[in-house]
């Protein structure tokens, strides 16, 4: 089997492991993996702040870089969901629509891939005992994946402490945590107690951004959490 | 007399919301109630298929809405053929405008008013005191608001932020009386002083939930029992109905009017359902000798055919704002428009423009989680409809902000460029992180670091 491998420019940004951690996950559970060179970003940033414009330039990048048949994985339920969700509307109606409803329509999220091939990784060698589990607002309800992570972790054999309000936005919400940082503050803090009252070892989830404002919020306000994205729970 | 219908003063959007942020009060009301009616809902959505019920409601408002032309002619011809006056008003001018001048034909002196959002759209408490009427309002929510001087804080439950030991105080400097912080004794007083205001009034103005084409009803719901003597005991009824809010025939009305409540708080059925089929009629003993019916576009038909067409389905039961985090969060009242919520977020900039400070900013105030569209009654997308709002908003603030995204996109479009900013972006955070976290940034970034720290390892060290 083979498979695209879209990085995230956040991932790119400030935590290229993780996409490292994703192409390895995959590659172990016998999955052939190449990571185009031209690809840059999925376009959502400019998508939500309200400029399609420009999105759709970003975009059409990643229509080039993703040519072809084969499935592209995500390791991010938010990119992920940009490509199924938004990317027919972004080209509705241009020359690109039909290779947009193709890519969205080969395009999954890592722990979504995973399960409907039957894939199990196991657990990466300093995987925690316990973890809880954030539920990305796009994975959950765009992608309606609130089954795949969770089969995924059980399948590590790593014990789940479910938090409350699991469902509840983090507060990320792209440019909304710069816009309104205040009430992404306080949501981003009402996740982080949450996720410390499982008394769980570390908070996972299937996106990056909202680990990356959840621990971030955590920090400062005096509750340190312990975090990893999903890849990095299943790496080696 | 040009009526004043927006309220744009006041401080900037995001001053207002720190301002509730800050307000822990405010939260833990917001909170305790949000949290009840989420659980209401989650059993009735198991208990009586929501969602089988949710799916064909859809289909019921995406037909009325493309039918709304001939929907609305007959629900006028058929108003007026039970007795009833009739007046489409282009905008919220004109339908203030037509109240007042009633109310000034009548020689009105009190109105009462039972729980519209549609009165709030066009300010008519406002217009009718500035001419000199008294206006009671007689939900107790929008009582409880009128003594405090607030506007609705919930399209349901208008004083939803406040809770009962600040409804006492308020009750209290009203009556002068020493009220306990009692629910009953508080409901009590309440009844006391409202009775006499129904007898007394002139007019009565209501909303209308549902206006029922094929019969010309008028469908108002409640819990109080005021809707029914606002609408019964003054000689003059006034329903204010958005154009939006009409249904072929009473199978869609009955779904539509078990759906509601059941969206709104959990309940299968309002405790009260007024069905107004005109005014009182020759040898019947109650009812109003006048019945008008004041249907407000100001906005609405225009956005038939649009991509934001499906606004209009919103039946308002006020689901979306206590399923949306940011409302929970801040309240309805930092909002600064009588919609708040994911809904108001939505239909602020569309009937009013998105060049009103509120219009503009209010679409930005959601982090897209979808939350609203997955409490939606009748399945509006909300957050593509936030998205696709966003995009039209061009005030200058939001033009800046697409300069740089021309620039943005001129850089991530090209790998090349793309692959030196990441290099650039990492450096910098090797240089500024301290023990893997920078705790403050320059510049527009400050904005990330004046909430949280940013970790420049990933797996973050605590």
């Amino acid at each position: 089997m083979r498979a695209l491998l879209m990085r995230t420019c956040l991932a790119d940004h400030v935590a290229p492991g993780v996409a490292e951690a994703a192409k390895r996950v995959l590659e172990r559970q016998g999955v052939e993996v190449t990571v185009p060179r031209a690809q840059t970003c999925c376009g959502q940033p400019g998508w939500t702040a309200g400029h399609p414009d420009q999105a759709r330039q970003v975009a059409r990048q990643a229509l080039r870089a993703f040519a072809g048949a084969d499935p592209v994985v995500v390791p991010s339920g938010s990119c992920a969901a940009m490509v199924t969700h938004a990317y027919h509307e972004l080209f509705a109606g241009r020359p690109e629509e039909a290779a947009a409803r193709d890519l969205a329509g080969r395009t999954f999220e890592l722990t979504q891939f995973l399960r409907q091939n039957d894939l199990a990784p196991g657990p990466a060698h300093d995987a925690p005992a316990s973890v809880t589990y954030h539920d990305s607002c796009h994975m959950l309800r765009l992608l309606g994946e609130r089954d795949s992570p969770r089969e995924i972790i059980a399948g590590a054999g790593v014990e789940l402490r479910e938090m409350a309000d699991t469902d509840v936005c983090c507060g990320f919400g792209g440019a909304f945590s710069v816009t309104f940082p205040e009430v992404s503050g306080a949501l981003g803090e009402q996740k982080a107690r949450s996720a410390a009252d499982t008394g769980a070892k570390e908070l996972v989830a299937c996106d990056l951004s909202c680990l990356m404002h959840i621990v971030g919020r955590g920090r400062r306000v005096g509750v340190p959490l312990r975090a990893r994205h999903i890849a990095d729970l299943l790496d080696g | 007399m040009t009526i004043p219908v927006t309220y744009d003063d006041g401080p900037p959007l995001r001053a207002r919301t720190q301002e509730a942020v800050a307000d822990d009060q405010l939260r833990a009301n917001l909170r305790s109630t949000a949290a009840s009616w989420t659980a209401g809902r989650e059993k009735m959505r198991a208990e009586f298929g929501f969602d089988e019920m949710r799916d064909r409601a859809r289909e019921i408002r995406r037909d009325n809405i493309r039918r709304l032309p001939e929907l609305l002619d007959r629900l006028e011809e058929r108003v007026r053929a039970n007795g009833g006056v009739v007046y489409r008003a282009a905008d919220r001018d004109a339908a203030t405008r037509y109240v007042l001048d009633l109310a000034r034909a009548r020689g009105a002196r009190l109105v009462a008013k039972s729980k519209s959002m549609a009165t709030e759209e066009i300010k008519l408490n406002e217009a009718l005191e500035e001419a000199g009427l008294r206006v009671v309002e007689t939900d107790l929510g929008e009582w409880i608001l009128q003594l405090a001087g607030q506007r609705p804080s919930h399209i349901i439950a208008p004083a939803v932020h406040l809770n009962r030991t600040q409804v006492a105080e308020l009750f209290r400097a009203e009556s002068g009386e020493d009220l306990p912080d009692d629910r009953e004794a508080l409901v009590a007083y309440a009844r006391r002083r409202l009775r006499e205001d129904f007898a007394a009034a002139d007019i009565g103005v209501s909303g209308v939930n549902l206006g029922v084409a094929d019969t010309g009803t008028l469908c108002v719901m409640e819990n109080e029992g005021n809707a029914r003597l606002v609408t019964a005991l003054p000689r003059i009824h006034v329903a204010v109905m958005g154009a939006e809010r009409v249904v072929a025939d009473w199978d869609e009305a009955a779904h539509i009017l078990q759906l509601l409540p059941m969206a709104a708080i959990g309940d299968d059925a309002s405790t009260y359902v007024n069905l107004v089929t005109g005014p009182r009629r020759d040898g019947e003993t109650d009812g109003p000798e006048e019945l008008h019916l004041v249907i407000l576009d100001g906005g609405r038909t225009a956005l038939r055919g649009t991509e934001f067409e499906e606004a209009l389905h919103c039946i308002r039961c006020g689901a979306c704002l206590y399923s949306c985090p940011m409302w929970r969060t801040v309240g309805g009242q930092a909002y600064g428009s009588p919609y708040s919520g994911p809904i108001g977020a939505v239909i602020t900039p569309l009937l009013e423009g998105t060049s009103s400070p509120r219009g503009s900013e209010l679409p930005f105030l959601s982090s897209l989680c979808g939350a609203c569209h997955e409490a939606c009654p009748v399945g509006i997308p909300l957050h593509d409809l936030l998205v696709r709002i966003r995009g039209a908003v061009s005030t200058p603030v939001h033009r800046r902000e697409r300069r740089g995204a021309r620039i943005w996109a001129a850089a991530w479009r090209r790998p090349l460029v793309y692959r030196a900013g990441v290099r650039l972006t990492r450096l910098g955070l090797r240089v500024l992180g301290r023990d893997g976290w920078i705790t403050k940034l320059p510049g527009p970034a400050g904005r990330w670091t004046s909430q949280r720290d940013l970790p420049t390892r990933w797996p973050p060290t605590p």
